[in-house]
C-alpha cells in the first residue's frame, strides 16, 4: 500500500525508513502542516475525514503513476484523519530516487495530485467560533482557482539529504 | 455556520426577493386523443396525476391540481387541493392564469400531468435555473426547439401579461413564452419532457418504464460525507428509489435533504469507485456523493 490513512500522528522516521534503498541516492519529503489562518480567517484546528474505501485507491493510483512518470526507487504517502491541532502534521509524502531531480518533482506531483483527486475532507474551525467545510462553502458560489503552490500549507517542510 | 452568519450579515441589496414558488399540476386536459382520462392513466399501479403530484411535492409546497369546474368532483383529483378555473377561455393559458389569480403573489411550478419521464434532475435543474425577475423560465423542446410551457415556472409578473396577451386572441402559452423571450434551458435528459397523447405512445410508456429500472424501486445504500453529511443529517442510509442514474438520485436526495451543492461541483462513486452520471443504477448498489475535495 503506497497511500495510507492514520488517525494516530504520522510516524516520519518509521515512514521515511520505508523508503531506504541501497540504489537511492536522494530523498525528498514534503510535510503540510496545521496553519493558524486560511483567507483571512484565524483557524484554530481542523477536521480531516475520507471516503477511505476510494480515497485509498486513488491515493494508490497517483503514486503508482508517480512511480511510472519518474525513476525512482520507492514512494509513500500518508493522510491523517481526524481532529488536528496547530502545527500537527496533516499529510506526509516521501520518494527516494537515484538523483534527486527527480525526487523533487515526484514529491510535488504526489501532492498536488493528492490535493486534486484524493476524496478528503477538511472543516476549519475559526477563532469566532464558526466552522466551514474547504472548498463546499466559502468559495461555493463563485468557482474557485486551482490549488496552487502558494495555497499549500504555509510551513511546509521540504527536505532532501544528498549522499 | 458561516453560510448563516455570511446571509444575516449582508448588506441590504437592491434585489427583490424571488416570489414563493408553488406547484400546479395541469390536469384539466379534455384527452381527446387519448379517449380516455390521461389524469388517471396508470403507470404501475400510480396514476399520472398521482406521479406528477408526488414529484412535485419533493420540490415545491403547496401543490395544486388545476381543473375545470365540471372535474372538481372527480374522484382522481377531488382529494388534492384544487385550482377551479376562474377565468374564461380554453386549453392551458386558462388553468396557469387561474393559478397566478389564486394566489398574486406566488410564482408557480406548472407541470403537465402527462410527463410519465420527468424527472427529479429535471425539476431540479429548473428551480436552479429559474429566472425569477423575468416572466418565466422553461425548457426548450428537443424536437423543435421550442419552449415547453407545461413543465416550467411562471413568475407573478406574468398574470398581467398573460391577460393581454389572452385579450388581444393570443391562446398558446408556447407562443407567449416566444413572444416575451422567456429564459430557455436545454434538459439534460431529452426524453424529460416526452409526453402522451395517444394510446400507442401511453403502451410504449408503459413499457420503457415497465422494463428499465425506471419504476421498479430499487434498494441503494448512500453514504454520506463532510458537508452533505451534515446537510443530510445522516452518514449513510439504504433507501427504495425510482432513480436509475447517479444524476436522478441526486436531484431526488437533493429535493428531499436540500443539498446547496450543484451536481456539477460534485462527482460520483458507485461501489468505491468513481462512476459515470448517467450510469445506471443496479439494486444494491453503494452510491457515494463527493463534494469538492481538500486534502493536504
Amino acid at each position: 500500500m503506497r497511500f495510507r490513512f492514520t488517525e494516530a500522528a504520522i510516524d516520519t522516521e518509521s515512514a521515511r525508513r520505508e523508503l531506504l534503498d541501497a540504489g537511492a541516492g536522494g530523498y525528498v519529503s514534503f510535510e503540510g502542516w496545521v496553519r493558524d489562518f486560511n483567507e483571512g480567517r484565524e483557524v484554530t484546528r481542523l477536521e480531516y475525514e475520507a471516503f477511505v474505501d476510494l480515497a485509498v485507491k486513488e491515493g494508490d493510483r497517483i503514486v503508482a503513476e508517480a512511480l511510472r512518470r519518474y525513476p525512482l526507487k520507492h514512494a509513500l504517502c500518508i493522510h491523517r484523519v481526524g481532529v488536528l491541532e496547530l502545527r500537527d502534521l496533516a499529510v506526509w509524502v516521501g520518494v527516494s530516487a537515484v538523483h534527486r531531480g527527480e525526487a523533487f518533482d515526484a514529491c510535488r506531483f504526489i501532492i498536488d495530485e493528492v490535493k486534486h483527486r484524493v476524496p478528503i475532507w477538511k472543516k476549519e474551525h475559526y477563532r469566532n467560533g464558526d466552522s466551514g467545510w474547504v472548498n463546499c462553502e466559502h468559495c461555493a458560489a463563485a468557482p474557485r482557482h486551482a490549488p496552487s503552490a502558494d495555497h499549500d500549507h504555509g510551513r511546509a517542510a521540504v527536505q532532501a539529504l544528498q549522499k | 455556520m458561516s453560510g448563516t452568519v455570511a446571509a444575516s450579515a449582508a448588506a441590504p441589496v437592491a434585489r427583490p426577493a424571488a416570489a414563493p414558488l408553488y406547484g400546479l399540476i395541469l390536469a384539466g386536459g379534455s384527452s381527446t386523443r387519448m379517449q380516455r382520462d390521461k389524469a388517471a392513466l396508470a403507470y404501475l399501479g400510480k396514476s399520472q396525476l398521482e406521479r406528477a403530484f408526488d414529484l412535485a411535492r419533493r420540490h415545491v409546497s403547496p401543490v395544486f391540481v388545476s381543473v375545470r369546474a365540471s372535474q372538481a368532483a372527480d374522484p382522481t383529483r377531488a382529494h388534492h387541493p384544487l385550482i377551479v378555473d376562474s377565468v374564461d377561455g380554453e386549453g392551458p393559458i386558462v388553468g396557469i392564469r387561474s393559478a397566478l389569480a389564486a394566489y398574486p403573489a406566488a410564482a408557480w411550478l406548472v407541470m403537465a400531468c402527462d410527463l410519465p419521464f420527468l424527472s427529479d434532475a429535471a425539476l431540479t435543474q429548473l428551480l436552479r435555473k429559474r429566472d425569477a425577475a423575468g416572466l418565466a423560465t422553461a425548457y426548450r423542446s428537443v424536437h423543435d426547439g421550442l419552449p415547453e410551457p407545461l413543465c416550467a415556472i411562471w413568475e407573478p409578473a406574468a398574470a398581467a401579461a398573460l391577460e393581454s396577451y389572452q385579450r388581444d386572441g393570443g391562446r398558446c402559452p408556447r407562443k407567449f413564452l416566444i413572444r416575451h423571450a422567456a429564459r430557455l434551458l436545454t434538459p439534460e435528459d431529452p426524453r424529460a419532457l416526452d409526453n402522451v397523447n395517444t394510446p400507442e405512445e401511453y403502451a410504449q410508456a408503459v413499457a420503457a418504464l415497465g422494463t428499465g429500472a425506471a419504476n421498479r424501486s430499487i434498494p441503494l445504500k448512500i453514504q454520506y460525507y463532510a458537508l452533505m453529511r451534515e446537510q443530510a443529517g445522516r452518514s449513510e442510509e439504504t433507501l427504495e428509489t425510482s432513480s436509475t442514474t447517479p444524476a436522478d438520485l441526486y436531484g431526488e436526495l437533493t429535493a428531499r435533504y436540500g443539498f446547496t451543492l450543484l451536481r456539477e461541483q460534485l462527482k460520483v462513486a458507485v461501489n468505491s469507485e468513481f462512476s459515470d452520471w448517467s450510469r445506471p443504477l443496479r439494486a444494491g448498489d453503494a452510491v457515494v456523493f463527493i463534494p469538492p475535495v481538500a486534502g493536504g
